[in-house]
């Protein structure tokens, strides 16, 4: 991050000492345009799914705005299921996702010794494709008709009966698509073939592992769903049938593409932020992790067991019972190599010399309430009860569970655990525990309401409620408000920090022990291992 | 060859390859079309626009109760005019029941459209046997044309006691890719 606010000059002189280019040097804007070096990449990765976050976050904010009361008082019906449908879009999409690939770019070729990704315009490609997808989201606003309010699954028929917002988001789905899939390939072809000298596949740190995995589910699963809104697309202007009953075709057939690419998505969600906390436990452990290979293993299988439990989220569509039965046990069995990940992380903790920075709570509370998600996702999971809880509050609780307080906070738990290698400067501590503590209030205050909301029989994506759920959507909602103004905290914390903080030490933690800590100077250069390190 | 290009052509290879599998993906989606159609003919799910058999033991008439019938159709994006000819009536489950539908073909254009049934309650569909139904295929029209179409159904007597009446609705859709453009 320290690049984009940094005093520009700063940057260029770490170009220009670099003189073997012997071509002229873009400066300031054509800079971030035009570069092509993996730590720009990622800051700028890091600072756009920011800006993504907090525009979903202000979609949020509305919602929650809206359902602070029964009845309908700030915003119409309509625009109510714009900002759900945008809310899950802009934060799956434009905020989480690039977050993970803005980490991928900075530490995957310092953690492998590679001096950059394997195809860096290629890079540049995949990270200025999203600016004008999320152009194209905004824009669907603006046109007749409004933004989308077919909510984030884009479910069909309706998506065949919305505006052209609709076709504005199909488009940016395919951009976002495009680019991820850039984004995959050139992770993928990096790890396997730029690791230093000596870095065998089975020493790589745990971070990169995990975004060797996640790269291969999202080459694997995006296309899927490209397919999906491609189809809905010709449906809507073209006269094809795919998703037209009168024509030959079934709605239910969308929502089997769409889990079939859906639920991969949500391990491509999750497991980059395994990554990020099995950096972090160790080095807060001042132990090394426990049971890495076994933590390989269980991510793959996690992985490959995510192409086959697609339809648990389609148990009231009216499979057969042996369908239903089927995707029951297969999702049931994800919980085991998950639980074989959660005690690893509490193994690495056990008789360690534990120290609580921000990074290692913001881990912990990952560990914490993943793991609660994680079981309320066993109870979804029983297709019996998921009859009664589909699209409920409690299916709301536990995603969110399971993508805030998951993935949100491991991302959290990253920024804070290499701010100083990529900066050179420290966070203040005490500002970053008061932001841990108070995210970690308010989302508990905001989410767990919810699951009572849900079990109480509380639709999801409505903007009207009867009046025996007010009290807990209060609660919720003045928990909502306290998380998002955490959230600016937490960039007043970040803009201090680069501003002002303190110079960082060589090593700020004495238990970090990946190359980009023992080989590097903090911060790191803007060239790193242009001659690979031997690792023994 | 250096070894520097050697890397240069293995992450070319590697790219190719990666592509082409993104490729097929996206082939897999299309053809999960397919797929989902043979499976559903297997498993016997999605034959709403089949005549329903009607075993031997529900012809027994179960005189004892009667349940409303009512009768609703829409059209969608199409302009035709359709309605029942009767908005609903009685009928004693095990009984085989007809009713009348009359559609018009406003437009001066021949149009073909098709109809898809639904059920309030839902969980009544599977009670409500049709035997004949203008559901069964597509709908031809010629400009201006009037057709009057006949439903026959039976109501299975394993109807659940504490349903009373059953709506039956239709909606004609357009079917698309039909339509002759002018000229
Ligand atoms: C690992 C990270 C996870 C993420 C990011 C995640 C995300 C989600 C999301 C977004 C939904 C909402 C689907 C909708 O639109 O209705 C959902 C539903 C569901 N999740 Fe998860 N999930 C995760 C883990 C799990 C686990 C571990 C399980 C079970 C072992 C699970 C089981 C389910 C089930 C059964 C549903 C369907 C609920 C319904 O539609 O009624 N999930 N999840
Ligand atoms: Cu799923």
């Amino acid at each position: 991050m320290s690049a984009a606010l940094d005093t520009h000059g700063k940057a260029h002189d770490g170009h220009d000492d670099h003189g073997d280019h012997g071509h002229h040097t873009p400066t300031g804007f054509m800079r971030w345009v035009t570069t092509t070096n993996h730590k720009d990449i990622g800051t700028m990765y890091l600072w756009f799914s920011f800006a993504m976050f907090l525009f979903g976050g202000a979609m949020a904010m509305i919602i929650r705005a809206e359902l602070f009361q029964p009845g309908m008082q700030i915003v119409t019906p309509e625009f109510f299921n714009s900002m759900t449908t945008y809310h899950g879009l802009v934060m799956v999409f434009g905020a989480i996702m690039p977050a993970f690939v803005g980490f991928a770019n900075w530490q995957i070729p310092m953690m492998i010794g590679a001096p950059d990704m394997a195809f860096p315009r290629m890079n540049n490609w995949s990270f200025w494709l999203l600016p004008p997808a999320a152009i194209l989201l905004v824009a669907s606003f603006l046109v007749p008709g409004g933004g989308a309010g077919v909510g984030w699954t884009m479910y069909a028929p309706l998506t065949t009966q919305m505006g052209p917002g609709m076709d504005l988001t199909i488009f940016a789905v395919h951009i976002l698509g495009m680019s991820s899939i850039m984004g995959s390939i050139n992770i993928i072809t990096t790890i396997l073939n730029l690791r230093a000298p000596g870095m065998t596949l089975m020493k790589m740190p745990l971070f990169v592992w995990t975004w060797l995995i996640t790269a291969y589910l999202l080459v694997a699963s995006m296309p899927v769903l490209a397919g999906a809104v491609t189809m809905t697309l010709t449906d809507r202007h073209f006269g094809t049938s795919f998703f037209n009953a009168a024509g030959g075709g079934d709605p239910v057939l969308y929502q089997h593409i769409f889990w079939f690419f859906g639920h991969p998505e949500v391990y491509i969600i999750a497991i980059p932020a395994f990554g990020v906390v099995s950096q972090v436990i160790p080095a807060f452990s001042r132990k090394p992790l426990f049971g890495y290979a076994s933590m390989v293993y269980a991510t793959s299988s996690i992985a490959i067991l995510s192409f086959m439990v697609w339809a648990h989220h389609m148990y009231v569509v009216g499979m057969p019972v042996a369908g239903q039965l089927y995707f029951m046990y297969a999702t049931m069995l994800i919980a085991v190599p998950t639980g074989v990940k959660v005690f690893n992380w509490v193994a690495t903790m056990w008789k360690g010399s534990l120290t609580f920075e921000t990074p290692m709570l913001f881990a912990l509370g990952f560990l914490f309430l993943f793991t609660l998600g994680g079981f309320t996702g066993l109870v979804l999971a029983m297709t019996v009860v998921d009859v009664q809880l589909q699209d409920t509050y409690y299916v709301v609780a536990h995603f969110h569970y399971v993508m805030v307080a998951g993935a949100l906070f491991s991302a959290f738990a990253g920024v804070y655990f290499w701010f100083p290698k990529w900066t050179g400067k420290m966070y203040d501590e005490t500002l970053g525990k008061w932001h841990f503590w108070l995210s970690i209030i308010f989302f508990n205050v905001t989410f767990f309401v919810q699951h009572f909301l849900g079990l109480a029989g509380m639709p999801r994506r409505i903007p009207d409620y009867a009046l025996q759920f007010t009290e807990f959507n209060q609660i919720s909602s003045i928990g909502a408000f306290g998380f998002g103004l955490s959230q600016v905290f937490f960039l007043y914390i970040i803009i201090k920090a680069i501003r002002s903080g303190e110079k960082a030490p060589q090593l700020p933690w004495d238990g970090a022990d990946t190359l980009e800590w023992t080989h590097l100077p903090t911060p790191a250069p803007y060239h790193t291992f242009e001659n690979p390190p031997t690792v023994k | 060859m250096s070894a520097a290009d050697a890397i240069v052509n293995a992450n070319r290879l590697l790219l190719r390859k990666l592509l082409v599998v993104s490729v097929l993906m996206f082939g897999f989606a299309f053809a999960l079309v397919p797929f989902y159609e043979k499976i559903c003919e297997v498993a016997g799910l999605r034959d709403i626009f089949r005549s329903d058999e009607v075993a031997a033991k529900n012809t027994q008439v179960d005189m004892s109760r009667s349940v409303l019938v009512e009768f609703d159709s829409n059209t969608q994006r199409l302009a035709w005019t359709f309605r029942p000819l009767a908005l609903g009536l009685a009928a004693h489950p095990g009984a085989v029941m007809q009713v009348e539908y009359e559609v018009r073909n406003t437009l001066d254009r021949p149009v073909t459209g098709q109809a898809v049934p639904s059920y309030g309650p839902q969980r009544a569909a599977q009670y409500f046997r049709k035997l004949e139904c203008f559901c069964f295929q597509q709908q031809t029209l010629a400009p201006g044309e009037v057709r009057r179409m006949p439903v026959v159904f039976v109501i299975d007597p394993d109807l659940p006691k504490d349903i009373g009446t059953i709506t039956l609705s239709y909606t004609f859709f357009e079917v698309a890719g039909t339509q002759k453009r002018p000229g």
